[in-house]
């Protein structure tokens, strides 16, 4: 299935390959089913319909979702980010986040505290770590909102989320998680762990396309929900008022359906494997990842260096070069895929101390292999063995 | 074969959205109850356009069938004209 010239360790930012069955899915949408799905009553609309319903089935049975319909289809986790932390916040409300927190929960929020939103951003370890105590202290009497990422998109390194749920619980105060980079990848079930909203993206450790992802909305928020669009919704179209039930009263105006449909395969591949077996391997290989750049002079490896307590997301530095002379090198001389740079998580570079030149990312996926993972390591073995030759200083952070 | 097709009686259940139709039709495809997906006969109001067709007979299954799994908004006998 997979054949490049490449090495592609960029999956943290979009997962390559896609199973077949993905753009086979999106394919058939395109050539056999074209509809607008629920809106026409005839067969193809109604099939277009289906697909949005199988879809919506594979993702609650992914994430422990008892009711499929509290899965609203939004474009990206940034939009989903942006449905939960809007559309429950009003000012005066307090809201609780990480210091390792990605542009699409901090932008929101930085914004919303211009309107009068108090944010408290409980800071993380220089590993990148959470500490739930700590957060638990940040609670007050108008906490409304804790919104915390799954698994950092700069080191990988897991929260502790359900411990975080169940202090959120406890305080009474709604608990969000961006799952950008756990989808898919790591267990979840929202339900089991109390988790009232869920972020997800379909482009990454889902192996849909880009331009579709969604939001689980737990029982009884689209009552406190407000959302971000309001449109034709093909119910209720005698009033001229949004619908007040799900998944309807989020998603207004034509789905991205061929989005979905690749979605949907990419889900069901994921099912078929397993999310154990996924995450086994991933485990695996950024263990040979962390290991083999500790063990390259020159090189400062970022996180908790364990892979057993981050994502397949690996975050290092080399002394004397700039991560994009890095990643330039990487990519031009040895076809090796990787960012540079902040990643979009400023904050969280700077919890790691590694603002503002940031570091190179490396994030293998479900079809990177061991030998691929080798061949990266001989590379920054031989880019670092060359920064060597020039000078010496200390790398920073960690 | 039907020679008198008013001898038949059909009921609709009616839905707020697609979305909770496709629902139950796919419950009911699970527990192998027949059933059709017509678009909403012209004398009854629903929210919406799609609704599901059954057989009088098979009321009370359809009914067990989809209690509490899916957002219905009613049951509605369906009168063909003569």
């Amino acid at each position: 299935m997979k054949e490049s010239d490449f090495i592609y360790l960029d999956n943290a930012a979009s997962s390559w390959p896609k199973p077949d069955a993905t753009w086979q899915a999106m394919e058939h949408f395109m050539r056999n089913i074209g509809a607008n799905p629920g809106r026409s009553g005839h067969r193809l609309s109604i099939e277009a319909g289906r697909i949005l319903m199988e879809t919506r089935d594979a993702l609650a049975e992914l994430f422990g979702a008892e009711d499929p319909l509290r899965i609203c289809f939004t474009r990206n986790a940034t939009e989903s980010l942006n449905l939960a932390i809007c559309g429950i916040l009003q000012p005066g409300d307090h809201c609780i986040t990480s210091s390792m927190e990605h542009n699409s929960v901090m932008r929101p929020l930085r914004s919303l505290e211009k309107k009068g939103l108090e944010v408290t951003v409980v800071p993380c370890s220089s590993k990148g770590e959470l500490d739930p105590q700590v957060l638990e202290k940040a609670i007050k009497a108008n906490t409304s909102l804790i919104v915390i990422t799954h698994a950092s998109n700069v080191t990988g390194t897991l929260t502790p989320v359900n411990e975080v749920a169940k202090i959120a619980r406890k305080h009474g105060v709604l608990f969000c998680i961006d799952a950008a980079q756990t989808a898919g990848a790591y267990p979840i079930a929202v339900e089991e762990m109390q988790i009232d909203l869920l972020a997800f993206t379909g482009h990454k450790a889902l192996y849909g396309p880009q331009g579709i992802g969604g939001l689980y909305v737990g029982k009884g928020l689209e009552k406190e929900l407000e959302p971000l669009m309001q449109g034709g919704t093909g119910s209720r179209s005698e009033f001229q008022e949004q619908p007040d039930f799900l998944p309807d009263k989020y998603e207004s105006g034509t789905p991205n359906t061929v989005g979905i449909a690749g979605l949907g395969a990419g889900v069901r591949f994921i099912l078929s494997q397993g999310v154990a077996q996924i995450r086994a391997k991933e485990q695996e290989l950024t263990r040979l990842l962390i290991e083999g750049l500790q063990s390259i002079p020159g090189v400062c490896v970022y996180g908790s260096r364990d892979a057993e307590r981050q994502v397949a997301i690996v975050s290092f530095a080399i002394r004397d070069l700039s991560p994009s002379e890095i990643t330039m090198e990487l990519d031009e001389e040895f076809a090796i895929m990787s960012r540079p740079g902040l990643h979009c998580a400023p904050a969280a570079h700077q919890t790691i101390g590694t603002f503002p030149q940031g570091t190179v990312r490396l994030s293998a996926g479900f079809f990177t292999t061991e030998e691929e993972i080798a061949l990266a390591l001989e590379a920054v073995g031989k880019i670092a063995a060359r920064s060597r030759k020039k000078g010496i200083a200390h790398c920073t952070g960690g | 074969m039907v020679k008198d097709k008013q001898a038949i009686s059909y009921g609709v259940v009616l839905f707020q959205s697609i979305s909770s139709a496709l629902r139950a039709e796919k419950l009911l495809k699970k527990v192998g109850i027949a059933y059709k997906l017509i678009p909403v006969p012209r004398h009854l109001s629903s929210d919406c356009g799609v609704c599901i067709r059954f057989l009088t007979e098979n009321e009370s299954q359809i009914k067990k069938a989809l209690a509490g799994k899916v957002e219905i908004q009613s049951f509605c006998p369906l009168l063909l004209s003569p």
